[in-house]
Order: structure tokens, then sequence, then C-alpha cells
């Protein structure tokens, strides 16, 4: 299927692809790997007026480890992030992650600002980045991920507004996401992470809601010193999950506490 | 020499350089001068009066070429699209179907309108502009409710929703079950798929008013099917008609009809004189192709206590969508007559309703009724084993047809088989008794292994005319084939079937090089295009290589015997006492002096031949089976059930399949492949979802219709029995669909069998995780927290 | 407004003027000519587009023509170097690693890129390099084959490394 007829401009900078932006005003999108655009588009479920490439923009592709913080460039490609050993050494679960989004020709074209600016439910690393507390950076502002996903395809972007990198914290400790789905390359039909930080676990869900969901019972539970499979008891509280051609909500409220324990007791 | 040993080697595919190069050459992949892009403006309503259809928008947008509806079709289009009875012949109703709609759309899809214009883009961009006004009406999804008293229809007007309603009995039902000991009952749902050729479907036609001559390229497994029905629907005589399928990106029965769009597309080049070319979106193809499958089978069994197999009854409905498919009847019927598998029994009894709904139609899809069939028995005699606790195995080998030909109990000749001889391999190669004993050790662990047996039989070689010209509407189901031997001893072998991936051209090649005794480089296959091939029936059930196969063999047979009549001239030998073998004539006795199949075909078209002979050395041939072939084997499926989250491993499938001799082990094995995986594809992931109240497609695109990927299918290991079929002088049967037809009840057995700890006695398909999850759970809630199972 | 957009595909030169939304898989097929880049779905789910981009496999379906600018494009018929198949091609040929050949030159790019990742791949990595291209006919069992036994293949004719670079387009 065939796209509508948009306009078409490429950014050399932020400013610029900020500017472009402005002048399209609503009807715009920005198009990095365009993984999540283009088959809408063609499916004509959306039709922007313009699109603002950024794929030009040099420097929004960086992986960097600062002190304590992990940063990395919105443009980084899924592959990068895959196999960059500073992720692996200082994050690695996100390297995992991200090694299990869609197929390879998916995570060479796909950005971690792209599918945090997406802001889907079935992503995973806006799991990750609210479970660790990771900040999106943009080029107006930092904002606290847990203000970020605010509803299914909903954050608080102006129009205007562009992710520039996500900041994550350095997490070395025992890891380990579990993203269930029926085919390889298929989205998470409910993802479990957890990760030991600092002492105490975090525990994140994928596509059991409109946003990633930080299973906060489940971490407070193993604080006080629950087993994994009573924590995880816990993973489903709160949860409404909507039902889908994969998924009754009341499987994936099971899959959620069987996931978590199991992404407990696996982690490594 | 190499010549004669071509038959049963593994020869490389010849049809390979050009499609692993990218010079195949698919529909999409042509281009003609003053071409325009068709697009198709579907019905976005399940059911729906079409109040008013404006192009005012449509008419003036960038590039448009012209826009057409119904009204505009009926000057060159009449009648509809052809219903084969399909051995259905009392039919209570069958819906006419014009390629387009015009006052009453019938299914979510269905088109109304066709837009032309200069690029695809525009065409696309033009369609949007189309707008239809509509004045619902109910839909109708529920195949069961539709047959309930007072059910709105699928088609305003129509007395109620029943296409059929036909018995197939066999035996004195009543008596069988007086006699069983045990009776068991199921529902068995055949859920409806997509086929999902990788190519979707394509058209390209050329009107040319100078002359009358429409030339159409389509994505098909039947281009003289479609050369047929377009010269009936337009008007047009086949001399002026030349339909190609050229390279064509599977088909899976999906293409074996012809379609609206190849009418639209040739009927708009006519109307609009400008080449016309169609390419289907992918989501377009789950809308508007054939869909597969789509029954309800309540199934009631009787046995002995040994396991002795007396009663099947039967009824089955099928979903047909709004109009009976071109083949629709077939699964039904299929279904029906193989419904006994390869079993002795008593008694078989079948009811087949076929109803009509707001969808697509269903159509043959890789095993058309035969996979149903298939699916249905082997679920029967698992049944029948778990409720006697006795070994799938041992009630299977108790059950097998034995002395051949054997007459089933629906009347079927199976022409020939060794069904214990298949299954015992099975089993050696899986390692049956260890699996069992690691399944129960297993078991004591928490773990939950399976393990599925199918043992099937399956009907190929369509077909004898005899069974199928009262059924398909005198269509006799013969393959033609013409072998012409050059001068300089090449060879064009023409054949009416089509070749969308099962390469032909090799192992076709394969049977006229050794029929004729002449190097397998010198033969070229034809096939595809009605300007240079016979009128022949396609490709589809298997048949190409029973019937089209032989039929090649046949006119290779009568080339020889006149080549040996002129080889006998050459060497001043009377014709019975000259030899040929291994493209050599010589005198009997007297091997040193001989004659080259090559030189005499140069003689063939020279001076001197025998008095009243003519030159040439060509034959023609229209093979008409005597009988059906019946191909059958083995399949085994192990799979480990997760039960905490429902999720199925496969660990191990063996298949052995037994489809008489063979012509090229290679391809063979890669058609079992495929079609295995189709099945497991079924089993496990596929599901075409309608929305229950709109009848719009949930599963609308490929992100929600899941067929496997290459993480999803494992290792298969095959191996084969050789049983020749006695029907045909080559001993060979079909594999087509054999893998496809195995594969569904090996897997769901498998699953029944891992679970069956819990009570569990079936599971519908696709045998997703939520599913089996959700039986778990319930089974658990009545077997005393599972405590049961763990014992 | 059209855009100016030049590539390099298979080390040829083309400068054309398209409309934004052109796909990339169209600009190959009805621009450039080459039919060997299929199109099999409209999610990108299906692979059958896929080629090299400056050496990564990408679904060619999924990116418009003007994100190609200045790009080096490898597609399935630039594969074959000097009349020679490329060993992935000749194994697909040898081990019957396509039926109908829709969804096989993607497949072959894909595992071209796979394979330059990773010259030894074990089946679960062949299977996971794999997993964005669908095939409905092979079941994929001799694809697989297909693969292994191109890496053997390439393996051996390691002397040649610079070559087998060229031909995954990283020349």
């Amino acid at each position: 299927m065939i796209p509508a007829a948009f306009e078409y401009a490429r950014a050399s900078s932020v400013e610029e692809a900020a500017k472009l932006l402005n002048k399209y005003g609503e009807d715009a999108k920005v198009l990095a790997g365009g993984h999540s655009l283009i088959p809408l588009m063609r499916l004509r479920l959306a039709q922007p007026k313009a699109l603002v490439d950024i794929n030009g923009i040099k420097g929004l592709d960086h992986i960097k480890a600062e002190g304590s913080k992990l940063h990395i460039g919105a443009l980084t490609r899924h592959v990068t992030i895959q196999n960059s050993a500073v992720v692996k050494d200082k994050l690695p679960i996100l390297a995992e992650v991200a090694g299990e989004i869609g197929d390879n020709q998916v995570r060479n074209m796909g950005t971690i600002g792209g599918v945090v600016a997406h802001a889907d439910a079935a992503g995973d690393y806006p799991t990750i980045a609210l479970m660790l507390d990771a900040e999106i950076v943009t080029n107006q502002r930092t904002i606290a991920a847990k203000d970020f996903f605010k509803d299914l395809f909903t954050t608080p972007l102006a129009a205007d507004e562009i992710v520039i990198e996500v900041v994550f914290p350095v997490a070395n400790g025992p890891h380990k996401y579990i993203k269930f789905r029926r085919r390889l390359f298929d989205w998470a039909i409910v993802g479990a992470a957890a990760q030991k930080m600092n002492g105490g676990w975090r525990i994140g869900l994928t596509n059991v809601g409109p946003t990633p969901v930080r299973a906060t019972a489940v971490e407070e539970a193993l604080h006080k010193g629950a087993k994994p499979e009573e924590a995880a008891q816990h993973a489903s509280d709160g949860l409404n999950p909507s039902g889908d051609l994969r998924a009754s909500p009341e499987y994936k409220k099971h899959l959620a506490r069987v996931l978590t324990k199991r992404a407990i007791e696996q982690a490594k | 020499m190499a010549v004669t040993t071509m038959v049963g080697a593994k020869i490389h595919r010849r049809e390979d350089p050009k499609l692993i190069t990218g010079h195949g050459s698919y529909v999409d992949d042509m281009q003609l001068t003053g071409m325009v892009h068709m697009a198709v403006v579907r019905s976005a309503q399940a059911h729906a009066k079409i109040v008013s259809v404006d192009l005012t928008a449509a008419s003036k947008a960038p590039g448009v070429v012209a826009v057409y509806t119904a009204r505009d079709f009926k000057k060159v289009i009449s009648g509809g699209l052809p219903v084969t009875e399909s051995l259905i012949a009392d039919k209570k109703q069958t819906p006419n179907q014009f390629p387009i709609a015009e006052s009453e759309a019938v299914y979510f899809g269905e088109p109304i309108a066709v837009v032309l214009a200069e690029s695809r883009y525009q065409a696309a961009d033009c369609a949007e502009l189309v707008q239809v006004e509509y004045e619902s009406l109910p839909v109708l999804v529920d195949f069961e409710k539709a047959l309930e008293k007072g059910s709105p229809t699928a088609h305003t007007g129509a007395p109620d929703n029943v296409a059929w309603d036909v018995n197939f009995n066999g035996g004195d039902l009543e008596a069988a079950f007086k006699e069983s000991e045990v009776t068991v009952k199921e529902r068995i749902i055949q859920q409806r798929v997509f086929p999902i050729s990788m190519e979707p479907r394509a058209v390209l036609a050329n009107y040319v008013p100078f002359g009358n001559q429409l030339t159409v390229w389509t994505s098909s497994q039947v281009p003289h099917f479609i050369r047929l029905f377009l010269c009936i629907g337009l008007g047009m005589p086949e001399s002026q008609i030349r339909v190609v399928a050229p390279d064509v990106g599977g088909g899976f029965g999906s293409k074996l009809r012809p379609y609206p769009e190849e009418y639209l597309a040739a009927a708009a080049s006519k109307l609009s004189g400008r080449p016309v070319k169609w390419i289907e979106g992918r989501t377009e193809n789950l809308q508007a192709t054939s869909h597969g499958r789509g029954h309800i089978f309540d199934i009631e069994v009787g046995a002995k206590r040994d396991g002795t197999l007396l009663a099947l009854k039967i009824t089955m409905l099928s979903d047909l969508g709004a109009y009976i498919g071109v083949f629709g009847a077939l699964q039904s019927s299929l279904a029906m007559l193989l419904s006994p598998g390869c079993y002795k029994w008593k008694a078989v009894h079948g009811r087949a309703i076929g109803v009509l709904t707001n969808k697509m139609s269903t159509d043959p899809y890789r095993g058309a009724g035969r996979p149903e069939a298939a699916h249905l028995v082997e679920r029967a005699v698992d049944l029948v084993a778990q409720e006697l606790k006795l070994d799938p195995a041992d009630v299977r080998a108790k059950n097998f047809a034995e002395d051949f030909p054997f007459t089933s109990i629906l009347g079927m000749v199976y022409d020939s088989g060794e069904y214990q001889k298949s299954l015992d391999k099975a089993k050696e190669i899986v390692g049956y008794k260890a699996l069992r004993q690691k399944q129960a050790d297993l078991r004591k662990q928490g773990k939950y292994l399976g393990i599925g047996l199918s043992t099937y039989v399956e009907i190929c070689g369509v077909g004898p005319s005899a069974a199928t010209a009262h059924v398909s509407g005198s269509l006799a189901l013969v393959e033609s084939s013409v072998v012409r031997v050059h001068p300089t001893g090449s060879v064009t072998v023409a054949v009416g079937t089509h070749s969308h991936g099962q390469g032909h051209a090799t192992t076709f090649a394969q049977i006229a090089a050794d029929a004729l005794g002449l190097p397998y480089a010198n033969i070229e296959i034809r096939e595809g295009d009605t300007g240079d091939t016979p009128f022949g029936y396609g490709s589809y059930g298997s048949r190409s290589l029973p019937v089209g196969g032989v039929s090649i063999n046949r006119s290779c047979q009568k080339v020889v015997d006149k080549a040996k009549k002129i080889a006998a001239h050459m060497l001043e030998a009377a014709d019975e006492d000259v030899v040929f073998d291994q493209g050599q004539f010589y005198v009997k006795g007297s091997p040193d002096k001989r004659k080259a199949m090559g030189e005499v075909a140069f003689a063939a078209y020279g001076p001197g031949l025998p008095e009243g002979m003519e030159q040439g050395l060509e034959a023609v041939t229209y093979f008409d089976p005597p009988n059906f072939t019946w191909p059958f084997g083995a399949h085994i499926c192990v799979v480990e059930v997760d039960p905490e989250t429902g999720e199925v491993d496969i660990q191990k499938y063996v298949a052995v399949d037994d489809c008489g001799n063979i012509i090229n082990p290679m391809i063979v094995d890669g058609q079992i492949h495929g079609g295995v995986a189709q099945g497991i594809g079924q089993a496990l992931f596929e599901e075409a979802v309608h929305d229950p109240e709109t009848g719009a497609l949930r599963t609308g695109t490929l992100l929600d219709y899941s067929i496997p990927g290459i993480g999803e299918i494992p290792n298969l290991q095959l191996d084969r029995t050789i049983t020749p079929s006695p029907t045909n002088e080559l001993g060979v049967k079909g594999v087509g669909e054999a893998g496809t037809i195995a594969a569904s009840a090996a897997v769901i057995n498998a699953i029944v069998d891992a679970l069956s700890p819990f009570g569990i006695k079936h599971v519908d398909m696709p045998a997703s995780p939520d599913r089996l999850w959700k039986q778990i759970k319930q089974a658990r809630e009545h077997s005393n927290g599972g405590k049961e199972a763990r014992k | 407004m059209k855009h100016k957009v030049a590539t390099t595909v298979n080390g040829h030169k083309h400068e054309h003027e398209v409309e934004p939304r052109l796909l990339l898989v169209h600009y190959l097929r009805d621009v450039v000519g080459l039919t060997g880049t299929h199109i099999g779905c409209d999610t990108s789910q299906c692979g059958s587009c896929t080629i090299l981009v400056d050496g990564k496999a990408v679904k060619s379906c999924t990116m418009f023509a003007v994100q190609a600018e200045g790009r080096q494009l490898t597609t399935i018929e630039g594969m074959a170097k000097d009349g020679e198949l490329h060993p992935l091609q000749q194994a697909f040929w040898d081990e019957h690693g396509l039926q109908c050949g829709y969804c096989t030159p993607g497949f072959i790019m894909a595992a071209a890129y796979l394979l330059d990742q990773n010259p030894n791949p074990t089946e679960d990595e062949i299977r996971k390099g794999l997993e964005g291209n669908l095939c409905r006919c092979t079941g994929y069992v001799n694809i697989v084959k297909s693969v292994q036994s191109a890496a053997k293949a390439m393996d051996g004719a390691k002397a040649k490394t610079s070559e087998r670079s060229a031909a995954v387009g990283r020349s």
C-alpha cells in the first residue's frame, strides 16, 4: 500500500528540525527510524502533512558513560545499542532488550529516540526507562521517565520538541528481560524486566496497560524479603490490561506474575 | 550413458538461476507502453445496501484515467463467477456473483468501484476519493447462528443461509453404534485461515481493439481456466484471448480460481483502451483472496474396548462466506469422503451443511478438505485411545486397512498402501518406546511432554473424468501434453499444468529425458501460457505429476513408437524386431547396429520415411486417469507444553511419507517441509478473525495474522517408504499437500497427549498459549488443583 | 514537491527527481528498473524487499527513496559478480532453499548481512538472523541449510575476503 503525499524536509541540526516542525505545525512528524511511522503511513492510518527527517543530524547517536549515568543519543540504532561494549558493560539489560526488538532489518533502522517518543505500550525501552528512573532529554527540557509515558502513544512532547537523548543510570548487576511472544520477531504479548540496583530490585512490565508499568509492589515485597514467587504475585496488582487477539486481560495479568517470577529467578 | 537415470535423481532445479539472481518474471515486474494502474474501491462494510457511489472527486484526481462501477462493467461482462458443483450436486442455493457489487455489498472488501490512473500512487489516491454511501444491513459472522430459524440472511431476499445440506453415508450406523462398547463425542473446530502466498495476486491485462486480442498476465495456478472463464464472461472466443501465468510466487490453492479482479482488469482494458495493471496489496490480499478451512465438526465415535473402530458420525458446518467459492464445495466433499482415513469402519455417516455468511469465500487451501478429514479422524482415533487408556499407535495398528485396492466404507477405492510400515518407520526414527518412558519420567517432575501421531491417507491425481465430470460442471479433469522432438533432437514439452514453486521444469524434463532416451539438457518444458500449451486444468490437488507427468510420459511413448518405426525402416528390420533401450534403437540380438534417438529425430523430418508415414516427431496426450492416487504416511510430533504459560515447544517432528515412486527426492522433501510448516502454522498460530459485530477483519495485516517465521518451524526429520501407485505406469501419487494434511493432527494430538494428565481431551486450533493456559486452568480447577496431574 | 535523489545501486550511479513518499522499493523497481526486490506485505513483516543500504540489511518498503540520498545500495541483482554466483546464491540453489522464489532475494540479502556480521553462525544464530523474513514454501528447513552451506563455502574462500566484502556492498 501507498502512503499519502507529504512534504519532506531534511534537518541538519536540532535547531533546524525544531524550526521545521514549528513551520509545519501539528501535522508534521519526525522521521527517525521510520519503522512505526512508515507502516502506519502505508496503511494510511497516519497521514502527516510533512516529515522532518532528522537522520542527517550529526552527534545524536552517541553512547557515553559519564559517572553513574549512561547517555544514549536519540538516533542510536537498536543494533548499535545491542552491540555496544559500553552498554554491555554499564547497562547490559538495555543491550539485551535492544537485541530482542524486531529483527535485524528493524534493528538496523530503528532508534531509541523513536521508540521512546512513539510511546507504544508494547515498546521495550520505555519499560526499562521507567523502572530505572531514566530521563528523557529534549531540545527544550529534561523529563523524568515517570512523567513522560502519559498514555498510549501519548507523551508531554510539544509539536516542536525533539528527543535528544535518553539518560539511564548505570546498572550492571543481575538482570533479566523476558519478552513473551509467539514469534521471534513479534512485539511482546507481555514483557517483564528485573534489575538489581543499589541493593534493591527494579521490576518493570511491558504491554500490560497503556503505558509501561513499574511493579513497585513487587519491588517492595522483595525488599521485605519475600521469595521471588511470592513477590511476583503482586506483579498484577492494580493492572487493568486490555485484551487483544493474542491475549485476554486475565492471561496478561497471569503472565505478568509468571514472567516477573522468572525474570527475578533468572536474573544474573 | 547417464541419460536413462534421471528419474529418481536429485537434479538441481533449472528454474532457480533466474530466481536467485533477481531475474524472475512475476506480473508486477512487467511494464507495457501506455499502461495504467488499477485500484479497487472495496466495501468498508460486510453487509450493506449501496445507496450511492459518488465519483465526482475521484474523476478530477491528478492522473486519473477512468473510474468505473458495476454499471460500466455490465456493458462488457455478462454472467457471474463460475461455481463448480464439486461432488455436491443438489445445492439449495448458489448466489450469483457478478465481479463487482452494484446495489448490495455482502462481504468486507467486495469491489464497488475501480479507478485507473497513470501511476500506482495516483491510483491509490484516486481510490480514496470515491465516496460510497452505505445503508447497513444485518451482518452474519457466526455461521452456526446463521442456521437458526429467523436468522437474517447474508443476501437480501434469500430464503435462508443454507447453500447445501447433503449426506455421505456408508454402512449401518445404528448397528455399528449398538455394537460399540464405548462412544466419545467431540466438537472440532477448523478455523478460517489465510493462504498467504508470498506474492499476492496480480493481473496485467492488455486489450488490443484491432484484431480483438486480449492478453492477460495473471498470478494464477490455472491459466487455461482463467482463459475459459474470461472467454465466457467477456463474450470472446478462446482464440482471441491469451492468458499467461508467468513466474508465480506461490498459490497454495488460493490462485486456482478466476477472481473478480481478473474480469475487472480485462474489462477495464477493453473499456479504456489501455493496458491495465492491478497489484494486490497484502492487506487487500487478506480481504479479497479466498480464505481456507472454516468449519465446525461435531463427531461421535463408537469402538470396542479393545480399540476396534466401529462407528463414526459427523456433522460438518462450513462457513462458506457470501458467495460459494469457485471450488468451495470441494472442501466439504473431500472432508467427508476422506473422513474414514486409513481405517476400517463398520459405518461412517456424515452430514455436510454449507452456510452463507457475510465474509470472503472459502475455497481450497493446501489440502482442501483432506487436512480437515485427517484432523478429525486422527483426533477421533486418539479420543478413543485416550478413553480406553490404550496406546494410540496400537489403536491405529488394530484398524489399518490392509488389502489393496481397499474400498473404504464410503466407497472410495484406495489404490495401494502400507500404513503399518510407515508408522513403524516413524516410530523407530522418533524412538517411540523410549519417548513414552521419558514422558512418564518427566510427568513425575511436573513436565508435560506429548507425542502426537498422525497416520494420514489422502487423495491426489484429480481426476478421473468418470468421477469428476458430473460434479465439476462437465469438466474432465484430465491433463494434456504435447511432446515435440525437433530435427536436431531437442525437445519441447508443452503441458497444461502450472508450476509456482513445484519445479516442473526440472521434474517433467527428468521424465521426458528418460522416456525419450535423450539428454536432460535437450528437454524444454513449456507451461503457463495458453498461447503455446494445450488446454489443461492447471496445478492443484497434487495433480501435476500423477496426471500431467503421466500425460507427458504417454506422449513420449507415442513419440518413441513412431521413432521405432522409423528406426526399423532405417535398420531395414521389422518394427517388432527393434528394441528401444537407453535412447538407442537396435535390432534384437545385434546391438552393434544401432540408431540413436537423435538420428531418428533428424530422419523423421527428412525424406524416405516408411510408406504412408508423414514427417515430424510429436505427439499429444490427454490423460484421463483410471483412478485417483492415494498417498499416505505417518507423522510424529513431540512437544513440551509449559503448564504455567501454555507455551508449546515442538521438540521433534518426524515425517515418513509415501507418495509412490519419486522423480526427484530433493523436490519431494521440499514439498513436505513446506506442507508441514503450513500445518504447524494452522495448528499453533493462524486464525482469520472477523469482528463479530461488523464483520471487518481483525486480523487485517501480517502484523495481526501470524504465519510462522524461521524461528518457529523446527528442523523436520524426513524419511519415506515407497509403495508405487498401480494407477499409472510411473507409479507416482503426488506430494504437494501431504505435509499440510498430516501436520495439524500430529501437533494437536501431541499437545492433547501432553496435557492428558490434566484430563484434557481436546484442544482447538490455533493452540495459542492463551487458549492452552485457560484450558489447563479450568482443568486444574475441575480436578483438584492439578494434584491429579502430578500423580 | 519532488526531491532530487542520487544513489549508487550495485555500483552504478543514479540520479532522479522523486516524490518524497516514493518508497525505496518502488524507486528500485519502477524507477531504476531492478525488479528482483519484491514486496510481500504492507507492514514490514515479510522481508521480501530486503536490500543492503551501506552494507546493512534494510527493508526497502520501510524507507523512502529520499532517505537513500548518497547511499550505496545493493540489491539481489548486484550479488553475482562477473557471471559467478555469490556463494549464497549457489547455496540456495544447491540446497533447494527456494521454491516459488518470491521471498528468495530478500532472504539472500538478509543472509548476506548476517554472514557479514557473523561468518560462522550456529543454527540458532541463523534463525535469529533471518527472523525478519517470511517464506511460505520451504518451511525454512532448506533455507537454514543453504546459509550453513554458504557460510562453509565462504569460510573456505577466506583468502578472498576483500571480494566478499565488496559483494555485500562494503567496497
